[in-house]
Parts: structure tokens; sequence; C-alpha cells
């Protein structure tokens, strides 16, 4: 009956947040608002895609802006070289994914040898080699980067288009999210969060399960990056391939919760419209930096969990005293200490595998 | 042809010394504390403006003003680890101690932007453009003087390690923190002073870099961060030796490859990071527990 309400209530969730995405450009027809919420459901879909390597496989990766640059850059340079433009452009979304997941099976197959802290050191390493090339071959137009064909679209229908593009790519995402992270391939990945050796010795195959995560990120990740491409219309080495993206998306998802569904959903929610809000109300820049970096102390050290595992584990905690208090585990009946001790222990092996284990 | 070779060499020797500097406070701080500072890059920038605003607003030599900033890096790295890096726990330790320093990075980044803007400065002094002549070709004094003071640091970071009661916790904190705990080392103390002086060193380190480098802005830390990272997975993290030998090597090789093509030499040094990499992944001084892990 509980999961039967759960589920109940989070497929009601999931309608209630996807109906007002869709009525949002509706409601919202000033160009600020829809601004801000094509941003964000970019970063809905990136922070996704992070999570769906970073968060199940606990390989912390601050290399994914190779993925976004590469999948701008290489929609920017197919419409520049084939003249494509106009609704068009849309079909070259898939090819700024594909591009993407060719790129991440030999940086994973580099980066995916070692772990901890030389996983991400060799994360950024690999981001700065894309920045640099971005800026010196010849091909990628150098320090002055590319510019998107102009789009002949009224400003009316303009971001709306691009607003349900970006609403498709990021609901997308969290359906694959969902699905990997119920199947034997997401149980795998977490094996290999858990304890990678452990996991080896029981059968996982560690190194194809994780490049296959890493692959799939990528791709969503490059996806993402054409679509901002376009709509930004600009790309250059420095925007395309940007250390606060990495830092962002592994804020997103730390904020919200790692590892989990809605987390990073949740994270690029409440994280893109304050800081599309503040870039938009404060004309000092360093200011939003400062802000962002301080915010990320504060949730590292205040929820280190991140807002949804905490949330849920206050919430089972206050249902199983009220259940106490109702009279479910009299007090009489088992020796003193036991029930305060009882539910939330059941309750805790009950959530193991959908909450983080410590 | 001989002669730019040699050039390369020379310098690429005296700018190694430097680099060490920085790159063994970083492997130091991994070593005892098991994180990697990745502010380590804009600290060093955070240094160079340090001795620059001493230098122009108060005019203080630069060498004298390393009195001043020394201690004020050793503050604020201690600052740090006390307040963002020691209330770090659990398992997933290692991943938020990595963010944390990329938010303290950020921050620094955002201040300096403010206080001193994006555009380009440099250290100036009589001994930066004044060269000594020597072997045929001309090396700023500033040079010499650095490499001199980055040997003279390494030698001293040396002996402490191994020549004074200090140094005997660190490196026991390092070989195993649950023993040295238990032997009665503070553990919590020798990590905040370890972090302090990894920080410190980059205050002599970006002084140095700030007088040799052809500018720097704030944005100059990540350039740096990501040399020094690959210096120190070159070389094997927590491998003081390696990141000696790792530092001198690339800037050598860095140099080398500035001959033909000044735009491409900064790849070597991730092109020479991931083939060592694909070859050893501990790097080439590195424990094999490193992967392990």
């Amino acid at each position: 009956m509980r999961t039967l309400n759960t589920t109940l209530g989070r497929a009601g969730g999931v309608a209630i947040v996807l109906a007002v995405c869709v009525v949002f450009p509706l409601v919202f027809t000033n160009q600020q608002a829809a601004t801000i919420g094509i941003d964000t459901l970019i970063f809905v879909a990136a922070a996704v895609a992070w999570n769906i390597f970073s968060g199940y496989s606990g390989y912390i990766s601050l290399g994914h802006a190779v993925f976004f640059g590469s999948g701008a850059y290489a929609a920017g340079i197919a419409a520049r070289d084939w003249h494509v433009t106009g609704g068009a452009e849309f079909a070259l979304l898939p090819l700024g994914a594909a591009v993407a997941a060719v790129i991440a099976v030999p940086f994973g197959l580099i980066a995916l040898r070692v772990r901890r802290h030389t996983f991400v050191v060799i994360t950024i390493a690999v981001f700065f080699i894309f920045q640099l090339m971005a800026l010196n071959f010849s091909f990628t137009n150098g320090t002055t980067g590319l510019n998107a064909p102009f789009l002949l679209w009224s400003p009316v229908t303009f971001d709306d288009r691009f607003f349900y593009v970006a609403l498709v790519i990021a609901a997308g995402s969290v359906a694959l999210s969902w699905l990997i992270r119920g199947s034997k391939f997401g149980l795998q990945l977490r094996a290999i969060r858990d304890d990678e050796d452990r996991a080896r010795g029981l059968g996982v195959r560690a190194l194809r399960v994780k490049l296959t995560a890493f692959v799939i990120s990528g791709a969503i990740t490059g996806l993402i990056g054409a679509l901002w491409f376009f709509f930004i219309a600009e790309v250059l080495p420095q925007t395309g391939f940007d250390p606060i993206f990495d830092l962002t998306v592994a804020l997103m998802a730390f904020l919200g919760g790692l590892g989990t569904v809605a987390g990073p959903v949740i994270g690029a929610l409440i994280l893109e419209p304050a800081q599309q809000y503040l870039t938009q109300r404060v004309t000092n820049d360093y200011l939003s930096q400062i802000l962002l970096g301080g915010v990320f102390l504060l949730v590292i050290l205040l929820l280190p969990r991140g807002l949804i595992p905490t949330a849920s584990e206050k919430i089972r905690s206050r249902g199983a005293r009220r259940r106490d208090a109702a009279g479910l585990a009299p007090p009489g009946h088992t020796p003193a200490g036991e029930p305060p001790a009882g539910p939330p222990a059941r309750h805790a092996a009950g959530q193991s595998p959908k909450g983080r284990s410590r | 042809m001989t002669t730019k070779l040699l050039h390369a060499v020379v310098s690429g020797v005296l700018g190694g010394g430097v680099y060490a500097l920085m790159a063994v406070g970083l492997t130091l701080i991994f070593g005892v504390l098991d994180i990697i500072n990745i502010a380590q890059g804009i600290m060093v920038i955070l240094g160079a403006y340090l001795s620059y605003a001493l230098s122009v607003h108060l005019h203080i030599g630069l060498f004298v003003g390393l009195l001043i900033t020394v201690p004020a890096m050793f503050i604020i790295g201690v600052a740090v680890q006390w307040l963002f890096i020691r209330p770090l726990s659990g398992r997933d330790r290692t991943s938020m101690s990595l963010l944390a320093c990329y938010a303290v990075a950020i921050i620094i980044e955002g201040v300096l932007y403010w206080a001193f803007g994006p555009n380009y400065v440099i250290l100036t002094a009589s001994y930066i453009t004044s060269s000594v002549h020597v072997f045929g070709f001309y090396l700023p004094y500033i040079y010499l003087y650095g490499f001199a003071m980055a040997v003279a640091l390494v030698v001293a970071l040396y002996g402490m390690l191994y020549r004074t009661k200090f140094g005997r916790a660190v490196r026991a904190t390092m070989q195993d923190r649950t023993a040295a705990l238990l032997v009665g080392i503070n553990v919590n103390r020798v990590a905040a002073l370890t972090f302090g002086i990894g920080v410190a060193v980059t205050a002599v380190g970006g002084m140095v870099y700030g007088a040799t480098s052809s500018g720097f802005n704030p944005n100059s830390g990540y350039d740096l961060i990501s040399r020094l990272l690959a210096i120190i997975i070159l070389g094997g993290l927590g491998s003081i030796g390696g990141a000696l030998a790792a530092s001198v090597l690339m800037l050598t090789l860095e140099s080398i490859v500035d001959i033909w093509s000044p735009t491409w030499a900064v790849a070597v040094f991730y092109a020479a990071l991931v083939l060592v990499l694909t070859i050893r992944p501990a790097g080439l001084f590195g424990r094999q527990a490193v992967r392990a892990q």
C-alpha cells in the first residue's frame, strides 16, 4: 500500500512538473523568462547526463565540458560546411551526440584505467587538451569561434521551438536515467561505486560497464552542447569548453543528491534559474562566480548527501516515529530500547537499494 | 640550432625548478591529507598578485615582499583546511574534498577578478629585465634567483621532512594515518600545518612565476593547475622525488618543443601524461598502491 502510494505520488509529481514545463512558454512570453527556461532545461539534461555516469559509478568527472564543447563545435562545423540553416539545424543535434560518443570511447579507455583522484585529474587534463585544440586548430576558427547561421524565425516562435526541443531532450534523459537506475546495468554501476574490486570478483565487467555509462553520458552532453550552440548562436573555446560548466553540473547533482534520479533535476531547477536571475540582475559577473563557489561550499558542508536523500530520510524517520506513537509497536511488548531502534533499522534496510548506504 | 637547443634545455631546467616547488607542495598535501588541492593553481596566482600589490602600491621589493606573502599564504592554507577540508568525512570524502577545493578556487578567482580586473599584469624589477651573459646566451637574473630560491626551499622541505620531529610525524601520517594516530601524533594538526606549508610555497612560486611569465591574470590559474596536476601524476602521486624529476623533465620537454611550435608546446604536457598513464597507471615513480585504492 505504502509503495503504491509512493509510486502514485511520484508519477503525479512527474506529471505536474511536465505539465508546468509544457505550459511555461504559453504563460511567460517575454524573452528573459524564455531564455531562463531553455537554459534551465539544458542544465537539467546536462546534470542528469553527468549523474548517469558520475553519480551511479562514483567516478567524479570534471571533464564533461569536453562532450559539451565537442557537440557544440561538431554542430557548428557541420552547419558551416554543409550550409545548414532553418529548422534543418535540429537534424544536426544527433551529430553532436555521435561526435561526443566517439570521443568518449578513447577518453574513457584512458581515464577509466585509473581511479579516484587520478581519474578526476585525467578528466581535467583531457578537458584542457580539448580547449587547447579548439583554440589552435584552423577548422575551429581559433579564438574567434564559430557562429550559427542566422535564423529567420519570428521572435515569437524562436524561443518556443528551442524550449520544446530542450524539454524533450531533458525529459528523455531523465527517463533514461530512471531506466538505467533500475536495470541490471545500473545495479552493476552502483556495485562498482560501492566496491569495484568486489564487483569484479562477482563477475561485473567493470571497464565495459563504466565505459558504456561514460559514452551514454557523453552522448547526451554532446546533444545538449549542439542545442546550446544553435540557441546561443555562437561558440568560443572558453565558452564551449568552460571549466565552470564542469563544476556547475557537479554542483547540481550534489545539491539534489548524487546518484538519485530526481536529485540532479531538482539541483538544476534550483540553481540555474537562480544563477540566470543573478546574472541578469547583478551586472557584476565576478560576484555571481563568488556566490556559486560559496553555495557549493555550503552544500558540501551542510548537505553532504544532497537534498533528496536528506529529505527522504527525514520523512521516513518521522513516519516511523508517528507509527510508533500510534501504537503499532507498543513499548510494553518489547524490551526497553527496542522500539526506537527497530523501525528505523527496518526502513534503512528496505531503503538500501535506493538511498545511499554510507 | 645547437645553441637554441642548449638554451631550451637551460631555461627548461630553470623553469622546472620553480614548478618543482609548487608541485612539491601539491604532492605533499596529497600524501598527508589524501586530497588534491585543485586550488593550488589559483593560489599561485594569488601569491603573484600579492607580490604585485605590495610592489606597486607599497613599493616593497619582490624578494622582501615574500616575508609578508609567505606567512599570508600559510594562514590562508591553514584556514582553508580547517574550515572546508577537515569537516569532510565519510565515504565520499575524496570527491567532496576535490569539489571543495574547486569551489575555493572559483571564489579566489572571482575575488581576484574583482580586485584586479581581467587585464594581464607583470611583475617588474631591475633584476627581471637585466640579464647575465653566460656561454653565449643571455639569462635574466630572475631565472637564476628564482631557481636558486626554489632549490633552497625544496632542500629545506626535504630537510624538514627527513631531519625534524615534525617531518617524521608528517611522513608517518603519509604512510598510515591510523597508525600515526595510535602512536600519539596529532594528525589534525599535522594535516593543517602540511596544508599551510603546501600553500605557503605557492607565494614563492607565484612571485617567480609572475616575474618570469609574459603576464598573468586571474584566469592563468587554470593553465597552471593543469600543468601541476600533469606533473604530480607523472611523478606518481605522493612521491616528492617524482614531482621534482617530472617538473624538470616536463619543462625541458616543453621548451624544446617550443622551438618548433610555441602554440603546441603546452600540449606536450598532456600528451606525455596520457602516454605515460596508458603504460604505467601509477605514474613514473608512483607506488602501485595508488591504483589499487
